[in-house]
């Protein structure tokens, strides 16, 4: 059933992406970002799962016993902290265009192109 | 005690602490020096860093000290060879002017704006150095996200943050894939490091689809900062609202970072000269020549052009990878410095405008510059050189990339011409119309006010914002003339053979020197005076002709680009699903 877990990984980055593509509210965009994103955290862990194996906390663990990959599992914490940062940031951004065009449609915000 | 390549990167991020947490209370000319200080500190360390790869070979760094033994790693590399070292002195140098250029400029800055810029060259340098797949993902974000802080940093300019926000949702959500790709490449090598990856993939016997489907992935990522077509719509909307001094940084080389970056996940993870990734890359390169080319000449609001001609150029780039030869990508690094310096300059001139009529509506500025000598000078001598004029980076870098083209890729030296002729045709007609008043007044709406980026108007333009301009184009005409030719050979062919050898092994770097071809031939001369022949004619027909029939007939064509061209960013990240899909199809096919 390993596979499952990609499948689902890939339903979720499909799923923020169709957000992105068809949304009317630009803080629910950054939102959709986010969904994508948790689908990298999912498929980070899976990529370290072990069956039948414990945290990688060695200190109350006897030697040898199995461990999932604590590598992924930094990398996972990396990857939560770098959306954090990069979510508040585009809800900033969010808010000023609000401020600034008195919407957060983005069918609304006239094009930038002329 | 720190290794100069570790200080390099250190250095700034210290310096932006310091100046986030003291810059309130410190004077202004503080600030600026503080950030202008660490900037000449690290543009020096990575000039000796250079000296030391291009003299003695590769220098690879074990952060903490975590060597590998017997060719496995635990740690992490940073790998400063030619190239990724003369790319991080790139940045330094582009950080230098920018910074000088904003001296004084920015009246109402707080340290912040300092502190941004410093963080934004630690990431750059950090993203060219850094030897590990996982580390250049969190760079990449890292110097995104100072990135779209920068671009929304006139925070009063609906257009500003605008353009930040879809800049940022693009950029995050091609990180994101990244991130997909190389989560895909350690479940299959259980390695993260560039050196390491890619010899796990060569022991089980070279690279097959799911391999293939995680680079493709890695890739469109670092593509979308590389503004290649169908990616680049971001990159317009982020350059034409960014403050002038960040626009040099974007534009000189953080776009052209993402094409560094697929290069050099294409060599080290798949081992380069693979045919169905060269066919794919070609194909982007190519229409990104072209179509980065025509959206340039439709533009009339200055920034956005350049920003679409940076589009156009960042194509050939790409191209030179798809050839993945060294001599090609000698060619590229030569293209690469040409265009930092003569875009830095171009950017420049635009800030000169701005800052003097708070508009950079060509329509709105006709005649208008006709006593700004000097910028002036930048825009005809930049337009000529994006064009290709002998000395130039971008001539020299043009002319070796058609040398190493096969036989079947005709089509890129008609599109290297196109792309010349239509890029430096719309600076040269932005120098017709501003700075000589040439041609009638045209017909249309009045151009948008954009608000100044001095305290006030500035009537004669501080020398102090124009000389990081003149020097920029200096160096980026000059260039060819200024590097050793075949020493840039040589890093190249460092760039391409035996990185894994170097960073895991400890075998030396340094690669035979080989030889150019000859540079100042007849037919090199041809073609940098076709591109520029080109570009006049097309600047030339731009002001003067009346109605060019096909240009007009083709008018439903140029308005559903713009159409295009939405600013709307659902349809962006349509857009770059599409690209994937077709990136990875053509990639695995």
């Amino acid at each position: 059933m390993a596979w499952a877990a990609y499948l689902v990984a890939g339903w979720i980055l499909l799923a923020g992406i169709y957000g992105i593509v068809t949304s009317r509210n630009l803080v629910h965009v950054v939102v959709c970002l986010s969904v994508a994103q948790s689908a990298t955290y999912l498929l980070l862990l899976s990529v370290g799962f072990r069956q039948g194996a414990t945290a990688p906390v060695f200190s109350d663990i006897r030697p040898g016993r199995r461990v999932v990959d604590p590598v992924v599992q930094a990398m996972t914490l990396t990857d939560v902290v770098v959306g954090a940062t990069v979510t508040a940031l585009l809800l900033a951004l969010a808010v000023q265009v609000a401020k600034r065009r008195g919407t957060v449609d983005p069918d609304a915000l006239r094009t930038l192109e002329r | 005690m720190l290794s100069p390549v570790e200080l390099a990167i250190a250095v700034p991020f210290l310096a932006a602490m310091v100046l986030a947490g003291a810059g309130r209370w410190l004077p202004r000319v503080v600030v600026d020096a503080v950030a202008m200080g660490a900037t000449l500190a690290v543009t020096g360390l990575l000039g000796a860093v250079l000296w030391e790869a291009v003299r003695y070979g590769t220098v690879v760094v074990w952060v903490g000290g975590w060597r590998p033994h017997g060719g496995v790693s635990t740690g992490i590399p940073l790998v400063a060879d030619p190239f990724a070292t003369a790319l991080a002195l790139v940045v330094a140098v582009l950080t230098v002017a920018a910074l000088l250029f904003s001296w004084r400029y920015f009246t109402e800055v707080q340290a912040v704006f300092h502190t941004l810029m410093l963080l934004f060259l630690g990431a750059m340098c950090a993203f060219a150095l850094t030897g590990d797949l996982f580390d250049a993902f969190v760079f990449f974000e890292l110097m995104s996200a100072v990135a779209y802080v920068l671009t929304g940093y006139r925070a009063d300019e609906a257009r500003s943050v605008h353009g930040g926000l879809n800049f940022g949702v693009v950029n995050s959500l091609a990180a994101y894939l990244s991130l997909t790709g190389i989560a895909l490449l350690y479940g299959r090598t259980g390695e993260l490091g560039f050196a390491a990856v890619g010899e796990q993939i060569r022991a089980a016997g070279g690279p097959d689809t799911g391999v293939r489907v995680a680079f493709a992935l890695v890739c469109t990522g670092f593509l979308v900062k590389a503004a290649a077509v169908p990616f680049h719509f971001w990159l317009a909307d982020a350059h034409a609202v960014a403050p002038t001094p960040v626009c040099v940084l974007f534009s000189g080389i953080m776009v052209e970072l993402g094409v560094y970056a697929v290069a050099r996940t294409y060599w080290t993870v798949l081992g380069g000269a693979e045919e169905t990734t060269a066919r794919a890359l070609a194909v982007f390169g190519g229409t990104t020549m072209l179509l980065g080319g025509v959206m340039c000449l439709l533009q009339r609001h200055i920034k956005r052009l350049l920003a679409y001609s940076t589009v156009s150029h960042v194509g050939l780039l790409v191209t030179c990878v798809a050839l993945a030869r060294a001599d090609a990508l000698a060619g590229g690094a030569f293209y690469l410095i040409g265009h930092a310096g003569v875009k830095g300059a171009l950017f420049v001139g635009a800030g000169a405008l701005l800052n003097r009529f708070e508009t950079v509506d060509e329509h709105e500025l006709r005649g208008r510059g006709r006593d700004m000598r000097v910028t002036s000078c930048l825009f005809l001598l930049g337009g000529l050189a994006l064009a290709g004029l002998p000395p130039g980076g971008m001539w020299l870098g043009k002319v070796l990339a058609e040398h190493a083209a096969p036989h079947g890729w005709w089509w890129l030296t008609v599109l290297g011409v196109l792309a010349s002729g239509l890029t430096g045709g719309a600076v040269l007609r932005v120098w017709l119309r501003v700075f000589r008043g040439a041609g009638r007044r045209p017909a249309g709406q009045a151009g948008e006010r954009e608000a100044g980026e001095t305290a006030a108007p500035t009537p004669r333009v501080p020398w102090l914002m124009l000389a990081p301009g003149l020097l920029l184009l200096a160096g980026g005409l000059l260039v060819a003339v200024l590097l050793s030719g075949p020493e840039v050979l040589r890093g190249a062919r460092t760039f391409t053979t035996g990185y894994a050898g170097t960073v895991l092994h400890g075998r030396p770097s340094l690669a035979h020197a080989g030889r150019l071809p000859e540079l100042w031939t007849a037919s090199a001369l041809v073609k940098g005076l076709a591109g520029v022949t080109a570009a006049l004619a097309v600047a030339a027909l731009a002001v003067w002709g009346r109605r060019v029939p096909p240009a007009a007939r083709a008018r439903p064509v140029w308005s559903a680009l713009h159409t295009l061209h939405s600013g709307h960013v659902g349809d962006y990240v349509a857009w770059l699903l599409a690209g994937i899909v077709l990136f990875t199809l053509l990639v695995i096919v």
